[in-house]
């Protein structure tokens, strides 16, 4: 048995990296710094090994033969998933390219509410070691943060010491919306968060309201969606006598119809605070699932984010036209690529179009696809780099171990060989 | 294999010479003497054609997180210039930022075989690499972002000494993998944290008690202490205020002679004259530039149309964001290290500040005597995308194209502006030295930007025509390390280029420090901040070239 430590986490997409992990063989164990999200994450026992066709098993090229042969025939392919790392993302977009394929990356539906936002008006954001240093005022809107990132708070709020914070545990925390699920947010020395809860269905007008009373408007209603006018104000004057607030929200828990207008109102809302002479940031909350890392390498290669195809043999982008999910249920798709290195859990969309999966080992189906590959999980069975939620750092992931799987990029860039 | 140019006029300023025909050999990736008995493999007949070494760009953003929020910004952007895969190439997108791989090859399809990424924060350097990584056939490379580092500070409010400074950026130049350091607005955007939004030289941070002018001493100071070939590489303060004039004249006094590179330097040349209380101080900055030899400046050229400003320069990106077109605008604060600001950008000619911004810039380029102290920029992309240069080396070129286009502008502008009185043409030669030779010279690359016997074989072949903007847009041939890559201005091979950087020592003690402080307040493990050599390598395309420290052997 060896133990490596300091071993950064694609998981959780908040980069923590202290963990220490026990090696024996090909079982993993968390020996020090795991959490609810990450712990089972590098637990998870490698079962398959060996690729298969219609469940029958094959050798590797087999599988990768038969799979470029669906794609060579295939009139519209889509790629989904797109959960893996930098490496695996290069060669993803490579096949895609020759292909002629869409790329959708699984968290696109809600990661489409802050593109809509941003690529309409922009943002003004920061990164999680501002965070940990400056910020003394944090609105959560609409989110269970400590659901999210079990270790947040303990990682970048309640640290010991700041450079800029007297005493970190006087931090301000403020949930709009949905309420915390447990105590996380309880700063160290027993003061609870504020919480001032309200429905999704009424959290836009609750933000527009917010946004309005900082802007100095006059509201003549008492209350909206169950939340005192007054309450609001509160915030708002917290938030314009602040040293560095910040306003975070996971784009992928506002769902109901039309939430970007949501997430545009709360960036300009931080663009007035910075304009009327106040420091204020943004902070989106994603990296899981690998989003961040498909989002990014999508942008470089082709200028768009993960949600784009090259069918016309050049990029296109439209984030609502290329869902890879409702391509497949109105028939537009006729082959699915179903990449996931990460999560086993996260399976394929139902459809009755022939399936290729590159899936973590241990996925399981209700139908079991025409082509399933077992892939290696980079972290874990080989190096690589994955994007933290905050989009600036990549992190540099280790191998912890020894196994016969071969990587995302491995098998993807055998298929665009076949092709 | 042996390949021999026969007949080219070459022009190769590092090497004197200036417009002599001479055959050119090549083996093994590089320039060799006449062979006596090799039988040449291929042959190229360039009798009358132009030959210059591959050019280089030293100030360019192709690679790093703001790129790419640049990039993701300006869908609309992309969608008007689409690029469809080849049996060779890849897929992509310009325009004003285009994807990694369309930078690559038309980067190569205008005889560029180098750019340089001129604002590596440390922290994203990760990103910077693997963009670069991804951009096909040039050689790249990037200048390390430093100044307005929390570390950095609080060692100077701590009175560290200079060695230990000097040990803390040879440390980071290498933990980031560059070949130079840059400062942005030395201090400033550290000081917009606190809520500052404007720091002029002889100001303090509100938390540090240090100036800019303090900053640019120290790290300039290191980079001449460490051999850093390259000069420290200044995005000065106040970019884009009218009367930085002055402040650009009062950098230029405060680094005391130290080398210094004053880049984009257009941006800093602002006077505040006349009616609208914008004017040119390009008289006074190219005189203050031909006085003193320790300085040396790329222009930060304006072109008319739609781009996108990508800078570390948060707090001066934050107050121009009014002027965003269109209007969407992205700032950020990142990691106790730097920020970013993307702020789109539509340059007209009928606007009195842009068209006066544009002569601004041709002023300086001819008015700046020296042509080994200049270097060709737009600071891609924040003036123009980087392929206009072949327009840029036309207005230079040929005085009365350069006239034409001055009496289409703003007319205010033309009134003031002395552009239309400088007779001054660029010559073939000049051009040489301003993408090449100087270029070269200028970064510390060893065997680039030459084409003497033992140089690597970065060569490009034009035709002679006097309309320089296509002479210069569509080469005849480009080999990059003997591998003929582009024929009649399009890519035909694909290759990968090195990453070219400079490793000076530092007492390994340094990580000492480090450890405690990224335990402490960072959100990384300070041996995960560190980029290592396989990270570049291991995909098998990526290659890594160290140069030697000033005065070292070679």
């Amino acid at each position: 048995m060896i133990e490596i430590t300091e071993v950064p986490s694609p998981f959780c997409g908040i980069g923590t990296d202290d963990l220490s992990i026990q090696v024996e063989g090909l079982s993993l164990k968390v020996s020090a710094n795991g959490c609810a999200v990450n712990t089972p994450a590098f637990e998870q026992a490698m079962t398959d090994l060996q690729p298969r066709i219609n469940g029958e098993e094959v050798s590797l090229s087999e599988a990768v033969n038969h799979a470029a042969e669906l794609l060579k025939n295939a009139n519209q392919p889509v790629i989904g998933g797109c959960a893996t790392d930098v490496n695996g993302m290069r060669a993803l977009l490579e096949l895609a390219d020759k292909n002629g394929a869409v790329v959708d990356n699984v968290n696109f539906v809600g990661a489409r509410r802050n593109f809509l936002a941003m690529q309409d008006s922009g943002w003004m954001n920061t990164t999680l070691a501002e965070l940990k240093n400056r910020c003394d005022v944090l609105l959560i809107v609409g989110t269970d943060l400590e659901s999210f990132a079990p270790r947040f708070f303990e990682r970048y709020l309640w640290n010991q010491e700041s450079m800029f914070l007297e005493d970190t545990s006087a931090r301000q925390i403020i949930y709009l919306g949905k309420a915390p699920s447990g105590a996380a947010s309880t700063s160290p020395n027993g003061k609870k968060a504020q919480v001032l809860p309200c429905s999704n269905e009424d959290l836009p007008q609750v933000v527009a309201v917010l946004r309005a009373l900082i802007k100095g408007k006059i509201i003549a209603a008492t209350e909206v969606g169950g939340i005192a006018i007054a309450d609001l104000q509160a915030i708002a004057n917290t938030l314009k006598a602040a040293q560095y607030g910040v306003i975070t929200w996971a784009a992928g828990a506002l769902v109901y119809s039309q939430a970007e207008l949501t997430v545009q109102t709360i960036c300009e809302m931080v663009k007035d605070i910075n304009d009327n002479g106040t420091r204020c940031s943004g902070f989106p909350l994603g990296g899981k699932e690998g989003d961040q890392t498909a989002n990014q390498v999508c942008g470089w290669t082709t200028g768009y984010p993960a949600r784009m195809r090259f069918s016309s043999g050049m990029p296109e982008y439209d984030p609502h036209l290329y869902d890879s999910n409702l391509m497949l249920a109105n028939g537009e798709a006729d082959v699915l690529v179903w990449v996931q290195a990460f999560n086993a859990a996260i399976v394929p969309p139902k459809t009755d179009k022939p399936t290729i999966v590159l899936g973590r080992s241990g996925m399981t189906f209700e139908k079991e696809p025409e082509v399933f590959i077992p892939i290696a999980t980079p972290g874990i069975d080989h190096a690589g780099h994955a994007y933290r939620l905050d989009n600036v750092v990549a992190i540099r992931l280790k191998k912890l171990r020894d196994s016969t799987l071969p990587s995302t990029a491995e098998v993807l860039s055998a298929m665009t060989q076949a092709l | 294999m042996l390949i021999k140019l026969t007949g080219g006029i070459i022009y190769d300023p590092a090497n004197g010479i200036a417009g002599k025909q001479q055959d050119i050999y090549i083996q093994d990736g590089k320039i060799v003497n006449p062979p006596s008995d090799a039988v040449v493999t291929q042959e190229y007949d360039i009798r009358g054609k132009i030959v210059m070494a591959g050019a280089i760009d030293l100030h360019s953003h192709i690679g790093g997180g703001k790129g790419n929020i640049a990039r993701i910004l300006m869908p609309e952007n992309h969608r008007l210039d689409a690029v469809a895969h080849t049996d060779i190439t890849r897929a992509g997108t310009g325009h004003a930022m285009p994807s990694t791989f369309t930078t690559g090859y038309r980067y190569a399809e205008m005889g560029y075989t180098a750019a340089f990424e001129p604002a590596v924060l440390p922290i994203n350097a990760r990103q910077a690499h693997m963009e670069m990584g991804d951009t096909p056939i040039i050689d790249k490379g990037g200048y390390v972002l430093m100044g307005s580092d929390d570390y950095l500070l609080r060692m100077m409010v701590a009175k560290k000494d200079q060695k230990a400074i000097n040990d803390y950026m040879a440390w980071t130049l290498q933990a980031a993998q560059g070949i130079g350091i840059k400062v942005v607005n030395a201090g400033g955007i550290n000081a917009f944290k606190f809520n500052q939004r404007r720091l002029d030289l002889d100001e303090k941070n509100p938390h540090y008690p240090v100036t800019p002018r303090q900053i640019l001493k120290t790290l300039a100071t290191a980079v001449q202490e460490l051999g850093i070939s390259h000069p420290l590489h200044v995005h000065g303060s106040n970019l884009g205020i009218p009367g930085n004039d002055e402040t650009t004249l009062n950098t230029i006094e405060g680094i005391e002679g130290l080398p210094m590179h004053l880049t984009h330097i257009q941006f800093h040349s602002y006077g505040t004259e006349g009616d609208f209380k914008f004017s040119s101080g390009a008289a006074r900055i190219a005189e203050a530039i031909n006085k003193n030899k320790n300085i040396t400046v790329d222009v930060g050229q304006i072109m008319f149309g739609q781009t996108i400003t990508a800078s570390g320069d948060n707090m001066r990106q934050f107050a121009n964001h009014k002027l965003a077109n269109p209007n969407k605008w992205v700032c950020m604060d990142i990691e106790c290290d730097a920020g970013c600001g993307l702020v789109p950008f539509k340059y007209r000619d009928q606007n009195f500040v842009n068209a006066l911004q544009w002569a601004i810039g041709l002023e300086t380029f001819l008015l700046v005597e020296d042509p080994w102290r200049i270097f060709l920029t737009t600071d891609h992309p924040n003036g123009a995308p980087f392929t206009t240069y072949p327009h840029l080396i036309r207005l230079l070129m040929d005085r009365s194209f350069r006239n034409d286009m001055l009496a289409t502008i703003h007319p205010e502008a033309q009134k003031m502006t002395t552009l239309g009185s400088i007779t001054r043409e660029y010559t073939m030669e000049e051009i040489a030295i301003l993408t090449r030779a100087g270029a070269a010279r200028l970064t510390g690359l060893v065997g680039r930007g030459s084409l003497g016997v033992g140089d690597f074989a970065d060569i490009t072949v034009y035709s002679e025509n006097s309309d320089r903007e296509a002479m210069f847009s569509t080469p005849d041939y480009v080999f990059k390390d003997g591998n003929l890559v582009v024929k009649d201005g399009k890519v035909v091979k694909v290759t990968w280029g090195t990453t070219h950087v400079v490793r000076p020592n530092y007492d390994a003690s340094v990580e000492k420090d480090l450890k405690d402080y990224f335990d402490r307040y960072m959100t990384m493990k300070v041996g995960n901040f560190k980029i290592s050599d396989d990270e570049i390598t291991e995909d098998g395309r990526g290659s890594l070239t160290v140069h030697p420290l000033k005065g070292a052997a070679i």
